[in-house]
């Protein structure tokens, strides 16, 4: 018997793959953002909100990842820009090699903006870089207050946090302080966005900074590729 | 339970290691397991159970050594924070804190036959 020492990086693979999407992205001029929350947040209510408001200045095309169906997708498509479902069948989370076989259908240099809608879930997603360069997360406020204490590690990823159905506040029993708080105890640097997508309240707020980022992403990426 | 392609991953790294040095059996595989990493013991455990049937991993041991979080306060230096109740925000200063451990997911060493 021997012993072989290792010191390999479990994630190895993934990261890997990972990179390889980063070059493909950088080399199409394309910013690509991961959303990801709980399921029934309002990822895709967001995503819907969003598009329709940068359509006319950018070129916009999704990859929507759910377990089953193409409902996601098709609610997108509805909205005229590009989309292609990832079913993963039973598996939890998106990874790199998954977003590298969707670009088959997508094609990234006709794009200014990709949007991956990860699939609902608080765990699994955050361990799996994708090559995106920004993290979204959708809160909401019917989830309870406690939800950043018991999946930290999610919260301490993202760069920012869209806390969605602000208007169903006064039934939730907790309070918006109690809320920023807990986010802000495991990540005091990502910016919060009160948003109801249903009602359209904060929307215009999470536009103006989700715009600025995307265009420093694409000025960044522009100077390192001249 | 994305602990399931965790495992698969670890699999994969013991068996192209098993083929580099002409092995036909895995006897240990000791793994470095963050307590921030995302995973479960238990739930690792559980798909090794499943996924080591039938393969060159058929009848390894599997061991986890659990890795602590340490934090350190890009002001303060090196600074406390509570498993139970994680608050990534310095005492002292109120700015964030940076982790320095206990993220970490690795393969640090495998037994071959």
């Amino acid at each position: 018997m021997h012993q072989i020492s290792l010191e390999t990086d479990i994630m190895g693979a993934n990261e890997e793959a990972a990179a390889h999407n980063r070059e493909m992205f950088d080399s199409a001029g394309v910013a690509v953002v991961n959303f990801m929350s709980a399921p029934g947040a309002g990822k895709t209510s967001l995503l819907e909100k969003t598009i329709e408001a940068l359509k006319g200045e950018m070129r916009i095309g999704v990859i929507e990842g759910d377990l089953m169906t193409t409902i996601d997708a098709d609610r997108i498509a509805a909205l005229g820009v590009p989309a292609h479902q990832i079913t993963t069948g039973s598996v939890c989370h998106l990874d790199a090699k998954m977003i590298h076989n969707s670009l088959h259908n997508l094609d990234v240099r006709e794009l200014d903006l990709l949007i991956i809608e990860n699939v609902g879930n608080l765990v699994c997603p955050a361990e799996f870089n994708l090559g995106e360069d920004l993290r979204v997360m959708v809160y909401s406020t019917v989830e309870g207050a406690e939800k950043p204490k018991k999946y930290p590690v999610m919260f301490h990823m993202t760069d920012a946090v869209v806390l969605n159905k602000i208007d169903l506040l006064p039934y939730s029993g907790v309070s918006f302080e109690e809320l920023r708080d807990n986010v802000r105890d495991v990540n005091p640097d990502a910016p919060l966005f009160p948003v109801s997508c249903r009602t359209g309240e904060g929307i215009d707020e999470w536009i103006v900074w989700f715009r600025a980022r995307i265009g420093e992403i694409r000025r960044k990426a522009s100077a390192a590729a001249a | 339970m994305h602990e399931m392609a965790i495992v698969q991953s670890v699999l994969d790294i013991a068996f192209s290691e098993a083929e580099k040095h002409s092995s036909r059996k895995v006897s240990k595989i000791k793994l470095r397991i963050g307590e921030l990493s995302g995973v479960v013991s238990d739930s690792i455990e559980f798909a090794f159970e499943v996924l080591r049937q039938g393969t060159l991993a058929e009848e390894a041991a599997l061991e986890i050594e659990p890795v602590p979080l340490r934090v350190v306060c890009r002001t303060c230096g090196p600074a406390e924070t509570l498993a139970g109740d994680l608050a990534l925000i310095c005492k002292n200063c109120g700015s964030g804190l940076e982790i320095v451990s206990g993220r970490e997911m690795k393969v640090e060493y495998i037994d071959l036959d």
